[in-house]
């Protein structure tokens, strides 16, 4: 663990992500102590520029603050960025998993699947299923989950297929034990690292498609998100320029981080590979 | 390549090609139906008090009361003669209404896309030529900030400082309302609602195709066949060009081709933004009206465009680099 942190620690963009990080969980956090009351609420007069009668960052044109909606705003999109990421690392390990280990038919098979799913228009897909499931929280993750496995199932299934002939692995299967167990028990550990890295680029991405979805009016009803609150700030662009901006670079700074965190999550645990990175790209 | 193998590896691709386009057709076929409520208000584009008579003669047009490989069927055949449904909302076939903002969306990608891959692959050179120097640090500062930025977001900032700020570019569709232009004039009118739009779209992609570029050329720079050159004395810049180069942008074709569906994706973001009349803005405009069947047809329409794009990827791959043995 210290050899480890002290790989992660050589990156400082890294190292600047996790806090920016770190910062953004705390804001989510503390989101109903900091601002306390529903995002929702009106509570100054619509259009305060920022910095006037107590808005920090001003408020829209409904009087609600701006940055209140951010902090809340925070809570949506890390659980939506995480939950969807989470879905979609099941799918994407258990069926690589399955491919590079059984390899044949069922890889043939997996792999047509995935290469489908890679060649449609992943961000219209998630539209049509976001919109024909009715906008809520479910249907957002569920359509993120559903457009962003194949790149894990690739990963896995490539991890998987080199693994298999490996004497641990033979050793395993010489004394008996099952499928299922050495795939999870004595494989899934040995190809955790790529999915580590991988998965914190895909929370990033998730957060970015959550916005993009809000941003048209996908987003749940319910729930204020930095997506909608730029796509509420887009027709007074002219009136209130405070509206898209901040939210905004809320996206750009949490997305930002978790990108940064993604390179030294790589250097840190294929120490090999990032010399490389250093020489060649 | 021989030549004479070429026509059996475009029936194969094409093969191909029909398959994913099959797959997709059955994929909105599930959608209708794994819809909750009735598939006959999700055909008629309306939730709820649709009317009565005429759901039923939708019922019936499409047999939803008789076995679903029967519907599947119907449907099939009704996608594969491009009969893409109607839309009662805005009174015209679907068809027709993806037809008829199909230019504006071609152009609008056309153009992103070509400026992202002239911008790309040269800055990418660049940075490959003078590894630590400005180029190679521009690309990375610009590709970890273009990876990280919501595309319709640099959209509205492009929008508030060249539209709002310092009112040089309209920011609101294709060309201007209520001025009587010819000739010239028109196209320049189009090239000026065109430039914040393409810049959105290519900024991201200017990027990634940077990056890759130097990514490749490096790897090509360590090759033997380039230090051979480089040893019989050709000039820097010549084997830059003809050897290097040459060869690093079959990687970036590939990818580019893969990532078609990303740009139509973005078009509908891109197209919300600045009020393109393309199919992405129809699309926004279905989705504000549940308007299922357009939705279903831009779904359909963007995938098969993307189809039809890898498969001339691949004819480019084969031609450019005849080591390609057309196997696939």
């Amino acid at each position: 663990m210290r050899e480890f942190w002290r790989r992660y620690k050589r990156n400082k963009g890294a190292v600047v992500g996790l806090v920016i990080l770190l910062l953004v969980i705390l804001l989510a956090l503390l989101a109903p102590v900091l601002f306390p009351g529903s995002p929702w609420d009106m509570v100054a007069a619509p259009f305060v520029p920022p910095g006037e009668m107590g808005m920090l960052l001003g408020a829209d044109s409904l009087g609600r603050d701006v940055a209140a909606g951010i902090a809340h705003g925070a809570r949506i999109s890390l659980l939506v960025g995480a939950v969807s990421t989470a879905a979609a690392l099941l799918l994407g390990v258990t069926l690589g998993a399955l491919a590079g280990y059984l390899g044949g038919l069922a890889d043939d098979a997996v792999m047509r699947f995935t290469e489908f799913f890679q060649t449609i228009p992943s961000f219209v897909l998630a539209i049509l299923l976001v919109a024909i499931f009715t906008p809520s929280i479910g249907s957002v993750v569920f359509a993120i989950a559903v457009v962003s496995w194949p790149p894990v199932a690739r990963v896995v299934r490539a991890e998987f297929l080199s693994l298999r002939s490996r004497e641990f692995v033979q050793a395993a299967e010489v004394l008996g034990k099952s499928r299922l167990s050495i795939m999870v028990g004595d494989i899934l550990p040995n190809a955790l690292s790529p999915i580590v890295v991988l998965s914190s680029l895909m929370v990033a991405t998730a957060i970015l498609l959550e916005s993009a979805l809000s941003f048209l009016g996908l987003g749940d009803p319910n729930l204020m998100t930095w997506g909608y609150l730029i796509g509420s700030g887009r027709s007074v662009i002219r009136l209130a320029w405070w509206m898209s901006v901040f939210p905004g670079i809320a996206i750009f700074l949490t997305v930002l981080a978790l990108n940064l965190v993604g390179e030294g999550l790589s250097d840190a645990l294929n120490p090999r590979l990032a010399r490389q990175r250093g020489g060649a790209a | 390549m021989d030549l004479t193998k070429l026509p059996g590896f475009l029936l194969r691709r094409g093969l191909k090609a029909l398959i994913v386009v099959l797959a997709i057709v059955i994929c909105n076929f599930l959608l209708v139906h794994a819809a909750p409520g009735d598939p006959a208000s999700v055909i008629a584009g309306q939730s709820g008090a649709a009317d009565p008579v005429f759901l039923e003669q939708l019922r019936r047009q499409f047999g939803l009361d008789r076995p679903l490989y029967v519907q599947l069927w119907i449907y099939l055949k009704s996608v594969l003669t491009l009969d893409l449904g109607f839309s009662h909302r805005q009174q015209m076939s679907v068809a027709s209404l993806i037809l008829e903002r199909l230019p504006a969306t071609l152009l609008l990608t056309g153009v992103a896309f070509a400026f992202a891959l002239a911008g790309g692959v040269t800055l990418g050179a660049l940075a490959a030529r003078r590894v630590g120097r400005w180029a190679d640090s521009f690309i990375t500062v610009l590709a970890l900030t273009f990876y990280a930025t919501p595309l319709f977001w640099v959209g509205l900032m492009l929008v508030l400082v060249f539209s709002v700020w310092l009112d040089w570019l309209p920011s609101f569709g294709m060309g201007s309302v209520g001025v009587d232009l010819q000739g010239v004039e028109v196209v320049l009118d189009v090239a000026k609602h065109l430039l914040l739009p393409a810049l959105t779209l290519g900024l991201f992609y200017l990027a990634v195709y940077a990056r890759l570029t130097r990514a490749t050329m490096l790897e090509v720079a360590d090759q033997d066949f380039v230090k051979t050159a480089r040893a019989k004395g050709v000039p820097e810049g010549r084997i830059l060009r003809a050897h290097v180069l040459r060869n690093a942008l079959l990687p970036v074709i590939t990818f580019a081709g893969i990532q078609a569906g990303q740009l139509l994706g973005g078009s509908i973001l891109v197209e919300t933004v600045f009020a393109w009349p393309g199919i992405g803005r129809l699309a926004f405009e279905a989705l504000l009206a549940r308007d299922y069947p357009v939705l279903l047809g831009v779904f359909f329409c963007t995938s098969v465009m993307v189809v039809l794009f890898n498969l001339l990827t691949d004819l480019l791959y084969v031609v450019v680099d005849p080591r390609v043995e057309a196997a696939g």
